[in-house]
């Protein structure tokens, strides 16, 4: 559905999108991530034909978009960063100026517009000025506008910024259901979503691309991925260390916490080391109130990518 | 066109649903009679014309007009909305045209409410009606002319003071190029082809000679040329704001 070949940008001497190159099949959601300033925006920018490339390719539902922009535009809905709307029009006027203009007229665009009002809870404030909105509704409004034409194309750019919690829950919740039917790319810099809602995850920095799988995959390269984090009740921290440290399937280990009633430790192994750990604690008498394998957690993935110098706080 | 239109009925629709339409032809009316009937002594005259009504347009237009098309673009740019605009699917001749359309119906509305004076000097004495027509066809491309500066100096910047400003000293500009008083001066010191190119760009030339009711096709192509000229410099400046 989306294709992106090659895709550069420059802004005078500064390169904001440095050779991106992916695409997002229907029936895929994928996670637009990176720190601010990374490149997000301007590349969805230059997918919905906003900006024009300074080099690469893109074509959207088979239409490039620097060719027939307006064939690949009318399969694409936008959701722009920070949700711009004219903000003299009530929610409803708003909402039919965007379905006239995607050629939506007469009973077609009464039946849209009920359709997006409903999807994205805008009943209440359907014929209050845009003005006078809060953040949440106005979001939402700009979001149903994305939706009006019932798009083959979602491109959202942090389309849960400034909502709370249960609204982001929302809207996480939409997006993975229309998801299934859809090629969808969505940025943030809000990680859990990427497991909420995407099937894949693109990690993009200074522009390029540094990371691309499946959140599984992604957080399977943590770091931290694999660790066994273990809290024993009996054993002082002076007794313990030289325990674990003689096993040989421990690369290192390091405290994590240490209160009176109980150590808590994180070893790094080599190889599967539970069985040996196990054993030692049989062996030792330890009192093992609790067992875990840290499977790895997308912030770590996505602080040691996109920050190479900062080792992972011990 | 469809979609030229939608884009005008939104824009037609921002200035009357805010008291500023109302407000601006108020200010308008108020200003074309007192100036008429005031400044330009339309009574005492004893001619049945619309001469003295005329005579202020350029003036009342140096200020209005900027003000009714200072927020066109400017405000698209601050609320960002240039971006959800022009990602649907339309081209910028059509955001530029629909937006050109809207105001300058607006502003034909405004004049359109002038037609009391019609009236006044149909029932006073006998008019020339077709001159009467090429009055208002001339003050109507005078307005047509002025919005597409407008246009253009709104695109510029987000600012809307900054853009009423530009076009206020881009009209000015074109008024005083053919203003007798300005020509006259020029003419003392200047040759004359620079005295003649000036007039000729000036507005105020083609504006008198409609005002005369000469329906000179030169004088609609100079207003029509100043228009096409700026509406396509506005689609210049709307490509590099996203280059
Ligand atoms: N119109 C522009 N002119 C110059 N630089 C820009 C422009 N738009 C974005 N940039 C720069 O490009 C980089 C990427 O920005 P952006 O795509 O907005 O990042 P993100 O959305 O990932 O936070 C930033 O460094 C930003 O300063
Ligand atoms: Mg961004």
């Amino acid at each position: 559905m989306i294709n992106v070949e090659h895709l550069t940008k420059t802004f005078g001497a500064k390169c904001a999108v440095d050779d991106v190159t992916f695409s997002v099949s229907k029936g895929e959601v994928l996670g637009f991530l990176g720190p601010n300033g990374a490149g997000k925006s301007t590349s969805m920018r230059m997918i919905t034909g906003y900006l024009p490339p300074t080099s690469g390719t893109i074509t959207v539902a088979g239409f490039n978009v620097a060719d027939q922009p307006l064939e690949a535009r009318r399969r694409i809905g936008y959701l722009p960063e920070n949700a711009p709307i004219y903000s003299d029009m009530s929610v409803l006027g708003f909402l039919s100026f965007c379905a006239e203009m995607r050629g939506l007229f007469g009973s077609a665009k009464k039946d849209a517009i009920d359709r997006v009002v409903q999807l994205c809870f805008l009943e209440r404030v359907l014929h209050q000025s845009v003005d006078t909105l809060s953040k949440g509704f106005r979001h939402r409004t700009c979001l149903a506008q994305a939706l009006i034409h019932d798009p083959e194309v979602l491109i959202l750019d942090e389309p849960t910024d400034g909502l709370d919690p249960n609204q982001k829950y929302e809207v996480r919740t939409l997006i993975r259901r229309m998801g299934s039917e859809k090629a969808i790319i969505f940025s943030t810099h809000i990680l859990e979503e990427v497991e909420a809602a995407c099937s894949r995850a693109i990690i993009i920095d200074q522009g390029k691309i540094v990371a691309n799988g499946t959140p599984d995959e992604l957080k399977a390269q943590s770091p931290f991925a694999g660790n066994v984090i273990v809290t024993v009740g009996n054993v002082s921290k002076a007794q313990l260390l030289p325990q674990i440290e003689a096993l040989k399937g421990v690369e290192k280990v390091w405290i994590v916490a240490e209160k009176p009633e109980h150590v808590t430790f994180q070893v790094v192994p080599r190889g599967n080391v539970l069985p040996e750990l196990l054993e030692a604690g049989t062996r030792n008498a330890w009192k093992i109130e609790h067992l875990d394998v840290e499977e790895g957690r997308l912030d770590d993935v996505f602080r040691s990518i996109t920050l190479p110098d900062t080792k992972p706080a011990a | 066109m469809k979609t030229i239109w939608t884009i005008a009925k939104r824009e037609l629709g921002t200035y009357f649903t805010s008291p500023v339409a109302y407000v601006f032809i108020v200010i308008f009316l108020f200003l074309a009679g007192a100036f008429t009937f005031m400044v330009g002594r339309f009574f005492d005259r004893g001619v049945a014309d619309l001469l003295p009504f005329f005579l202020w347009h350029p003036w009342l237009y140096l200020f209005l007009v900027p003000a009714a098309g200072m927020r066109l673009w400017s405000e698209e740019l601050r609320l960002g909305t240039m971006e959800l605009l022009l990602t649907m699917p339309v081209t910028p001749w059509q955001a530029i045209l629909g937006k050109y359309l809207a105001s300058w119906i607006f502003l034909a509305i405004a004049l359109f409410l002038t037609f009391p004076i019609v009236i006044t000097v149909g029932y006073l004495g006998h008019p020339d009606y077709g001159r009467i027509f090429c009055g208002y066809l001339g003050s109507l491309m005078l307005a047509g002319a002025f919005l597409s500066i407008a246009l253009l100096t709104s695109s510029f910047t987000r600012n809307q003071v900054v853009s009423f400003i530009l076009a206020v000293v881009v009209c000015l500009f074109l008024i005083l190029c053919g203003w007798p008083p300005v020509t006259d001066a020029v003419s003392n010191w200047a040759p004359a082809w620079v005295v003649d190119g000036l007039a000729s760009i000036g507005v105020m030339t083609h504006f008198d000679s409609l005002q005369r009711g000469v329906l000179d096709s030169r004088d609609l192509l100079f207003f029509g040329s100043v228009i096409v000229f700026c509406l396509f410099a506005n689609s210049v400046v709307l490509r590099a704001h996203r280059a």
